[in-house]
C-alpha cells in the first residue's frame, strides 16, 4: 500500500506536487478512489488524496453556476441542487457497483477527471459540455486556472477540455466550476417490445431523427433485460425517454408512439418506472452484480447506427447492450482473464469507433491497452501535451498509457 | 494600429521569390497569389482597424497541399496565417508581412451528409448556413448560429468557438462538433474524433476548439445537426430598467424554463433599430427583452403563458407575444439588424464582447454610462441575456482626429470591467490581436504559460499564428525549463498534512 498525502487546501496540494517534484516521487491523484481500478494499475510512490478539499463555495441558481472544491462528494452536490429543482444535467453515471464498491461515492472532480456522462449524453453531452473552470495543480507544481464561471468564454485555450477526461495525468484540479440546468418537471419512456439489435437501432435512428426531443435512446436486449428496474417484462427492450414539463411529454409521448409503431408493440412507461429504468442503464446495472464482475467489461464507442453491427463481429459468448441510440455499447466478456481486446478493438475500429477496457483483474490491465491505442502521430501528440503539463510524470503516469 | 506585431524576419523576405516559386509548384494554377493589388482583399479581416499585406496568399484545396505547405514553411521558418472567410471581430486573420497567408476557402464541399448518425462531414470552408441548407429538406440544422452565418464558414467557427443567439440551450460550436481533422505545423495529419459521440484519449477536438488558429490547420469538420424544433414562438416584453429586465431573465430560469433564446437591447439600441428595421419595439422602454420558446405547439404555449405571468409579476410595461411566424421573424429581424442599424446613426462603430454574470448587468451598464460621459462617446448594448455575453457598441467617427483611439480605450476599460465583475474579456469573438494585450486582466503570468506549452506541443517553433491570444510570445525551450526549488519546501520529508 502507497502513502497517502491528504491536504486541507489548494496550496497543500501545491506544495505536495512541488515536493513530489523534488524528491522523484510519482502521485496517484485521487477523490475518494471510487474509479481508482479504471486505467493501467497504479505506478505510483504515494496518493494525492483530493477528498480533504471539500465543499460548495458559490452557487447561484438563477445563474445556472455552481463552484466547489474538486473533492466535494457528487451525492452532496446533487442533493443541493435537488432542493432548487436542478441537476448536473450529463447525469454522471455511478461506476461504483460496477468496480466491486459502494453506489453513492464519488466526488465532482473525478467525475470531471473521468468525464462522466449518462444516458443523457445524446442531448446534453458530458461532463465536459458543463464544466465552466478550474484551478489546478500542473505536474510542474504551477497553480493554473483556465475558464471562468460564465457558459459564453472564449478567451484562451479550453483547458478545461483539456482536463476533463484526462485522468489526473495532466494536473490535480483543486476547484472547478459546473453549468447546472434545472431538472426536468416530469418524464416518460416509450418502450418497443421484441426487437432485434438491428431493428432497435433503425427504430432508435428514426426517435432521435424526429423532432421529438429524446433524451435517452437505449436497446436492452433479451438477455439482459431481466437485470434493468422499471421493465414490464424481462425480454428485449427498445427505450426511449422523454423529458420536460407535463403538457409536452404527454404530447411528444403519444407522438413519439405513433412513430415507433411500425417498428414493434409499443408500451409506455410512467415516470417512476422510467427514472428506475434510466438510473439501471446509466449504472450499467446488468454487469454490477456480483457474478458479472467477473466479467472482463468493455465500453464501446461508435457512431450510432453502426452499433448493432458489433453483434457479428465478436463472440457471441459476450454479452451487451447499448446506451446513445446505438452509439454505445457496454460489453461483458465470457472469462475472466481473457478481455479478448484484438477483436474488441478491430471490432470498435471497423465501426469507426474505440474501445475501454473498463473492468478486468489488475494484472490483465498491466498486459493490455486499456485505453484506445493512438496512431503514431497523434500518440506523439498525446504525450507532448502530457509533457507539457507534467515533464516529469508527476501525476498519474502510465495510467492511461505507458510513457503517458 | 496600435498593436505591436512579431517583427518581420529580414532573411525570410528576402527570399520571397524562392518561397512564391516554391509554393506554386505545391498548389498550381491560381492557388498562389503574389501580386499587391490581387492580396489587397486579404489585408484584414472584419476588424478592419486593422491591416497588413502577407508576403504570399496559398489558397489550397486538398488536405495534402495543407501538409505539403505547412512542412515547407515549418522546414524553412515562414510563419503561416490560417484564415476562413475573414470574418473574425478580433483580427484573428490578421496577415503578417513575412507571413504566408493560408486561404481554406476552396475546402468548400459537404463531403458527407449522413442522418442516421446525425452528422455532416464537411469541409473547413463551407459556410455555417450551407450546412443548414444542406440538410433543411429533412427537417435538420446546425445549431450554432453566430450572426454572420451566411459568410463565415465552419472551419473559422471551430478556430473561435462560435456562438450565437441559441447557445444557452443548443451550445456553442465546441458542443456541436464530433471529430476533424487537422494538419499541424510540422505537415503531419491527425484525425481526432469521428461519427461517435465521445472520443477516445485527451480531448484535443475540444482544445483545438476556439484555439484561434494557433495549434493546427482544420482540413475537415464532422458536426452534429439536430431535429428543427416542431415551432417558435417569441415574446417582446419592456421594461421600465435593465434592473427588471435582468430579474425578469433570472426569474425565468429559476422556474426551470431554458428558452431557445432570449436577448436584452438597451434604449439606445432599440431606438437605432426601430427606426431602421420597424419591427413594432416599444421605444418608451429602458431594456427590451425577446424570449423566444421552441419544441412542440403544447409545451411553446405552456411556456409562453408561464413567461407572460413571469414577466408581469417583474414590472414589464408591455408584452407582446408573435402570433404568427412572420410576426416572430419581425421580432427578430430588429435584434439581428442591430448591428447595421447603429451602423446607420454613426460613421463607424466598435464591437465589443465581454462576459458576465448576469446578476452584474445593471452595474456594469450604469459604470459604462458614466464611462460614455468620460471619453465622450456613445454606446448602444446588445445582450444574449441568458448567457450573459454583452455586446456594447460603442459610436464613433473615424476621421475625427482621436475618436478611434478614445473608442479603443473605452472599449480596453469595458472588458477590464467585465473581469472585475466575475467575467471574462470575450465570450464569443475570441482575443486575436484585439483582446491580446488584455489577457493580463485575466490571467496570471503562470496561466499564460501553461497555455503557451500546449501552444508548443502542438507547434514548437511557434509559426503558426504568431502575434495573435498571447500579449508575450516565449521560446518553447524558455518554457519547458523546469524551475526546481532546490530543496527549499516547507516539507522536509513526506508531507503529511
Amino acid at each position: 500500500m502507497t502513502d497517502l498525502l491528504k491536504p486541507r487546501d489548494a496550496k497543500e496540494v501545491a506544495d505536495a506536487v512541488a515536493w513530489a517534484l523534488d524528491h522523484d516521487k510519482a502521485l496517484e491523484i485521487a477523490g475518494q478512489g471510487s474509479k481508482r481500478l479504471i486505467g493501467r494499475p497504479s505506478q505510483t510512490d504515494l496518493t494525492l488524496d483530493l477528498s480533504g478539499l471539500s465543499g460548495v463555495t458559490l452557487y447561484e441558481p438563477a445563474e445556472l453556476v455552481l463552484s466547489a472544491r474538486a473533492g466535494t462528494p457528487l451525492a452532496e452536490i446533487e442533493a443541493l441542487l435537488a432542493q432548487n429543482n436542478q441537476e448536473l444535467a450529463f447525469e454522471p453515471a455511478d461506476y461504483g457497483p460496477l468496480l466491486g464498491g459502494d453506489a453513492g461515492r464519488g466526488t465532482l472532480g473525478g467525475a470531471i477527471a473521468a468525464n462522466l456522462s449518462g444516458p443523457r449524453r445524446i442531448k446534453a453531452g458530458a461532463a465536459r459540455d458543463h464544466f465552466l473552470g478550474v484551478t489546478a495543480v500542473t505536474g510542474r507544481g504551477d497553480t493554473i486556472k483556465s475558464g471562468g464561471r460564465v457558459v459564453k468564454n472564449v478567451t484562451g485555450y479550453d483547458m478545461c477540455k483539456l482536463i476533463a477526461g484526462s485522468w489526473g495525468t495532466l494536473a490535480a484540479m483543486t476547484d472547478v466550476t459546473v453549468k447546472v440546468l434545472p431538472k426536468a418537471e416530469t418524464e416518460a419512456t416509450v418502450l418497443i417490445e421484441g426487437l432485434d439489435d438491428a431493428q432497435a437501432c433503425a427504430a432508435m435512428a428514426a426517435a432521435m431523427g424526429s423532432p421529438y426531443d429524446v433524451s435517452g435512446a437505449a436497446h436492452l436486449p433479451d438477455h439482459v433485460a431481466s437485470f434493468f428496474d422499471g421493465l414490464p417484462r424481462p425480454q428485449a427492450a427498445t427505450v426511449l425517454r422523454l423529458e420536460g414539463v407535463a403538457p409536452s411529454v404527454a404530447h411528444r409521448r403519444e407522438t413519439l408512439a405513433a412513430l415507433m409503431r411500425p417498428f414493434g408493440a409499443v408500451v409506455l412507461l410512467d415516470e417512476s418506472n422510467s427514472r428506475a429504468l434510466w438510473r439501471s442503464v446509466r449504472d450499467v446495472k446488468p454487469f454490477a452484480n456480483e457474478a458479472a464482475r467477473k466479467r472482463p467489461l468493455w465500453r464501446i464507442s461508435v457512431p450510432p447506427a453502426q452499433g448493432h453491427r458489433l453483434v457479428d463481429l465478436i463472440t457471441p459468448a459476450a454479452q451487451m447492450f447499448y446506451d446513445w441510440g446505438g452509439g454505445l455499447a457496454w460489453v461483458a466478456m465470457p472469462f475472466e482473464d481473457e478481455p479478448d481486446a484484438g477483436s474488441i478493438r478491430a471490432a470498435a475500429l471497423a465501426l469507426g469507433g474505440y474501445a475501454t477496457l473498463i473492468r478486468a483483474p489488475a494484472a490483465i490491465r498491466a498486459a493490455t491497452d486499456v485505453f484506445q491505442p493512438e496512431e503514431p502521430a497523434l500518440a506523439a501528440l498525446s504525450k507532448r501535451v502530457k509533457e507539457s503539463f507534467d515533464p516529469k510524470g508527476v501525476l498519474n503516469p502510465g495510467r492511461m498509457w505507458a510513457g503517458v | 494600429m496600435s498593436v505591436r506585431m512579431p517583427e518581420p524576419d529580414s532573411a525570410v523576405l528576402s527570399r520571397r521569390e524562392k518561397i512564391v516559386a516554391t509554393l506554386r509548384s505545391i498548389v498550381p494554377g491560381e492557388g498562389v497569389i503574389a501580386g499587391e493589388r490581387e492580396m489587397k482583399p486579404f489585408e484584414s479581416d472584419g476588424l478592419t482597424a486593422y491591416r497588413q499585406l502577407p508576403m504570399v496568399v496559398v489558397l489550397p484545396e486538398t488536405t495534402s497541399q495543407v501538409a505539403a505547405v505547412l512542412r515547407y514553411c515549418h522546414d524553412e521558418g515562414i510563419r503561416v496565417v490560417p484564415r476562413g472567410a475573414g470574418t473574425s471581430l478580433s483580427g484573428g486573420a490578421l496577415p503578417l508581412a513575412d507571413g504566408v497567408l493560408l486561404g481554406m476557402a476552396k475546402f468548400n464541399k459537404i463531403r458527407e451528409i449522413d442522418f442516421e448518425n446525425r452528422v455532416a462531414v464537411v469541409e473547413p470552408g463551407v459556410t455555417n448556413l450551407a450546412v443548414t441548407t444542406a440538410v433543411a429538406h429533412a427537417g435538420f440544422y446546425y445549431a450554432p448560429d453566430p450572426s454572420s452565418q451566411i459568410a463565415c464558414t465552419i472551419g473559422g467557427n471551430v478556430a473561435e468557438n462560435s456562438g450565437g443567439v441559441h447557445c444557452l440551450k443548443y451550445g456553442m460550436t465546441t458542443n456541436n462538433v464530433l471529430g476533424c481533422e487537422i494538419v499541424l505545423m510540422t505537415g503531419e495529419v491527425v484525425r481526432l474524433g469521428g461519427k461517435q459521440l465521445d472520443a477516445a484519449g485527451y480531448d484535443l477536438l475540444g482544445l483545438i476548439t476556439g484555439s484561434e488558429g494557433l495549434l493546427g490547420v482544420v482540413t475537415e469538420v464532422t458536426v452534429r445537426i439536430l431535429q428543427k424544433p416542431e415551432t417558435a414562438r417569441a415574446v417582446l416584453v419592456g421594461f421600465p430598467s435593465s434592473e427588471d429586465a435582468g430579474a425578469c431573465v433570472s426569474a425565468i430560469i429559476g422556474a426551470g424554463i431554458i428558452p431557445g433564446g432570449m436577448e436584452m437591447m438597451d434604449r439606445p439600441a432599440v431606438a437605432a433599430v426601430e427606426e431602421f428595421v420597424h419591427a413594432g419595439y416599444p421605444l418608451d422602454v429602458e431594456a427590451l427583452l425577446i424570449v423566444e420558446l421552441d419544441g412542440p405547439a403544447a409545451e411553446v404555449d405552456h411556456l409562453i403563458e408561464r413567461v407572460e405571468a413571469i414577466a408581469r409579476d417583474n414590472r414589464a410595461v408591455s408584452c407582446k407575444v408573435s402570433t404568427s411566424e412572420e410576426q416572430r421573424l419581425l421580432f427578430w429581424a430588429g435584434r439581428k439588424a442591430a448591428f447595421p442599424a447603429v451602423g446607420r446613426i454613426s460613421p463607424d462603430y466598435y464591437c465589443m464582447d465581454g462576459t458576465i454574470p448576469r446578476a452584474a448587468l445593471p452595474r456594469v451598464l450604469a459604470r459604462m454610462k458614466e464611462m460614455s460621459e468620460k471619453f465622450g462617446l456613445r454606446v448602444a448594448n446588445v445582450f444574449h441575456a441568458g448567457d450573459g455575453n454583452l455586446h456594447p457598441l460603442i459610436l464613433y467617427d473615424a476621421n475625427v482626429a482621436g475618436e478611434l483611439d478614445r473608442a479603443e480605450q473605452f472599449g480596453a476599460e469595458i472588458l477590464k470591467l467585465c473581469v472585475e465583475v466575475g467575467g471574462v474579456l470575450t465570450g464569443e469573438h475570441g482575443v486575436g490581436v484585439e483582446k491580446r494585450d488584455l489577457m493580463p486582466a485575466m490571467f496570471s503570468e503562470t496561466d499564460l504559460n501553461a497555455q503557451q506549452r500546449v501552444k508548443c506541443a502542438f507547434d514548437a517553433k511557434g509559426l503558426l499564428n504568431p502575434g495573435k491570444v498571447f500579449p508575450v510570445l516565449h521560446r518553447c525551450a524558455e518554457l519547458g525549463r523546469m524551475h526546481v526549488s532546490g530543496g527549499q519546501l516547507p516539507f522536509p520529508d513526506i508531507p503529511r498534512f
